[in-house]
């Protein structure tokens, strides 16, 4: 086993970065608050709560009033991190997130932890499969998908820094590390290539990250090199390396954790539809999950090695 | 385009009436600020040909009250970080919202003339970051008191203790979000919120107590761990008083028994007024009433 692999196979859960990070920034930075619902272990606000334990608001099981408790924060100075489940901060609390925060401007960073399928078992009604396309929708919202811990610490240090209504996706799923340089992990609005390639690109986000990378690996057994691109700033849409992309590879897959309607992959395609029209996989989630774990899931729905590898000699006509 | 951020060379704003001012003279001069508000918002809604106009009269008096009165806010620096905070719930009543704050200072009242025109600051719900004095852009409803709560939070974290009121129409606490928000500050004591319920007892299509009740309300809040405390909304005298009445370590809720489209005869507690625009002859009718 190479040193690349042995890195690989060590995986993490990137709320405990988030958690880190964020009690860290809270010790520099008085104006910063998290605000929950009940949610303070699920969102790894423990050590929070113990350093700061006036800064912590937790509202209890109402998210309609979490974020627009937050917007109230911010009015008066604060800079709160919302954190909640990432299907009830998104769905119930969606009004709130288009008027109390994105109309109205206010500074609060929405944390919604524990996407996608993270909860595997529990089913469609914990499962947040929509939030990207619901809140792609809104104006005025960034929206970052960080795809290991590096990128979730930096991530967290922009969304401190910025003070802009935001929505940082924090995963669950465990992940490798795949950032090649920790000391430039993020750039809010910058995709990064982490693999040169002109066959075709795999374009991903989040867990699928790790995933596209291992796919190009099995790819490029099969004589095809593919370019991966690892969006984790999905709005705003870095068109430029898309777009690049489309001209240079001339096929594009796109993988998400989160529905195969309106999310990374409708973004990419609405990029080069306009920009480069070049053939087109969206990989995703389709329809409400079955019973089975986060990994089964993913597997299930071709969110995996095989899946991409799958797609691409498809799409390639191999 | 944002409106004028200040008031320079607005010969219609009116001062705050000072602290010391004996209530006897404070209800006389609010009374007459209240009458100017109704002319204004009878005007604007006339000259836009759509408003709000049943519920902007019903909110007058306490609009009228907090801001010549209470709010400790400044014209010219409408965002002191220590600023009173006041927050419409019920958006829709920006007509009454933006007459307020002209009077008050925040713009000149001569552009309330562009109430709801192509491309105006003044759209038909409040926008915060286009209109000085605003706090929150609300306009679906049950948004305001979450904020509001923030807002109280806020206030003591900070230590500054500026005091955070709320204006809510009756029929939008058939949101549950408003009892979220009541929970939450009864649980925390938040003795700086002050929620004022415009209890006209008219919603958009019918009366509250038909459509879904919502009575007995003072013991719904006070359960949920408020003080609350009725009276006739249109009563300045009674308004400022409870509005400056010592705090007790709890939010109060002000139950303000108002009559929608007060001072309006053909308009007062008529349900069809929710939204109706007058004719040119009841606008001459009204400002006649209204002047009395």
């Amino acid at each position: 086993m190479n040193a690349t692999a042995a890195a690989k196979a060590e995986t993490f859960d990137c709320r405990a970065a988030f958690a880190e990070t964020l009690v860290e920034l809270a010790g520099a930075d008085p104006r910063i608050v998290a605000v929950c619902n009940d949610s303070v272990g699920s969102s790894n606000l423990i050590q929070f709560l113990k350093t700061f334990p006036d800064r912590l608001v937790n509202v209890g099981i109402a998210e309609q009033d979490m974020i627009g408790v937050a917007a109230g924060l911010a009015n008066g100075g604060f800079l709160p991190f919302v954190c909640g489940a990432a299907p009830f901060l998104t769905g119930r609390g969606l009004e709130q997130i288009k008027v109390d925060v994105a109309y109205n401007g206010y500074p609060v960073v929405l944390c919604g932890m524990s996407p996608g399928m993270a909860y595997g078992e529990l089913g469609p009604t914990h499962h947040s499969i929509e939030d990207l396309s619901w809140l792609r929708a809104i104006d005025g919202l960034a929206i970052v998908v960080p795809a290991d811990p590096p990128q979730t610490r930096a991530a967290v240090r922009w969304a401190a820094n910025a003070a802009t209504p935001a929505y940082l996706r924090i995963g669950r799923t465990k992940v490798p590390s795949v950032t090649p340089d920790e000391s430039d992990a993020f750039a809010f609005g910058r995709a990064d290539v982490l693999r040169q390639g002109s066959a075709l690109t795999i374009v991903a986000t989040g867990a699928l990250v790790n995933r596209a990378l291992d796919a190009a690996e099995t790819l490029a057994g099969k004589g095809l090199e593919a370019r991966v691109i690892n969006v984790s700033t999905i709005k705003p849409l870095d068109e430029a390396t898309i777009i690049a992309a489309a001209r240079e590879t001339g096929a594009i897959i796109t993988a998400e954790e989160a529905t195969v309607e309106g999310g990374l992959g409708a973004a990419v395609a609405e990029t080069i539809v306009r920009n480069a029209p070049v053939p087109m996989r969206i990989l995703g989630v389709k329809g409400f999950a079955p019973t089975g774990s986060a990994t089964f899931l993913l597997d299930h729905f071709g969110l995996s090695r095989d899946g991409i590898v799958a797609a691409a000699l498809e799409l390639k006509g191999r | 385009m944002p409106v004028t951020s200040a008031n320079s060379g607005n010969g219609t704003m009116l001062p705050p009436l000072p602290m010391t001012m004996g209530a006897d003279e404070r209800r006389k001069r609010l009374e007459a600020i209240a009458g100017q508000i109704r002319r204004s918002v009878v005007q604007m809604i006339s000259r836009a040909k759509a408003g709000h106009v049943g519920g902007d009269l019903s909110a007058t008096d306490p609009l009228a009250t907090l801001f010549f009165a209470v709010l400790r806010v400044d014209p010219h620096a409408p965002n002191d970080p220590k600023r009173d905070r006041f927050i419409l719930s019920k958006g829709h009543c920006s007509a009454a919202l933006y007459s307020t704050l002209a009077l008050r200072g925040f713009f000149p009242t001569e552009q309330l003339e562009t109430f709801m025109q192509p491309l105006a600051a003044l759209n038909g719900h409040p926008n915060r970051r286009k209109v000085p004095g605003v706090e929150a852009n609300t306009g679906p409803l049950g948004h305001g008191l979450p904020i509001g709560v923030g807002s109280a939070i806020a206030s003591s974290l900070s230590g500054s203790n500026w005091r955070t009121f709320v204006v809510l129409g009756d029929g939008e606490l058939q949101e549950g979000s408003n009892w979220e928000a009541a929970m939450c500050a009864g649980h925390r004591g938040l003795d700086t919120l002050t929620a004022i319920v415009d209890r006209n007892r008219l919603q958009q299509g019918a009366r509250t107590e038909e459509t879904n009740r919502l009575e007995p309300l003072a013991d719904k809040w006070r359960a949920f761990g408020w003080d609350a405390v009725e009276c006739d909304g249109h009563d300045h005298g009674a308004l400022f008083d409870i509005f400056t009445a010592p705090r007790r370590g709890k939010p109060v809720c002000v139950i303000a028994r108002t009559t929608k489209g007060k001072g309006v005869s053909f308009i007062e507690d008529r349900v069809e007024w929710h939204h109706k625009v007058p004719s040119s002859e009841q606008v001459e009718l009204a400002l006649k009433e209204l002047a009395q």
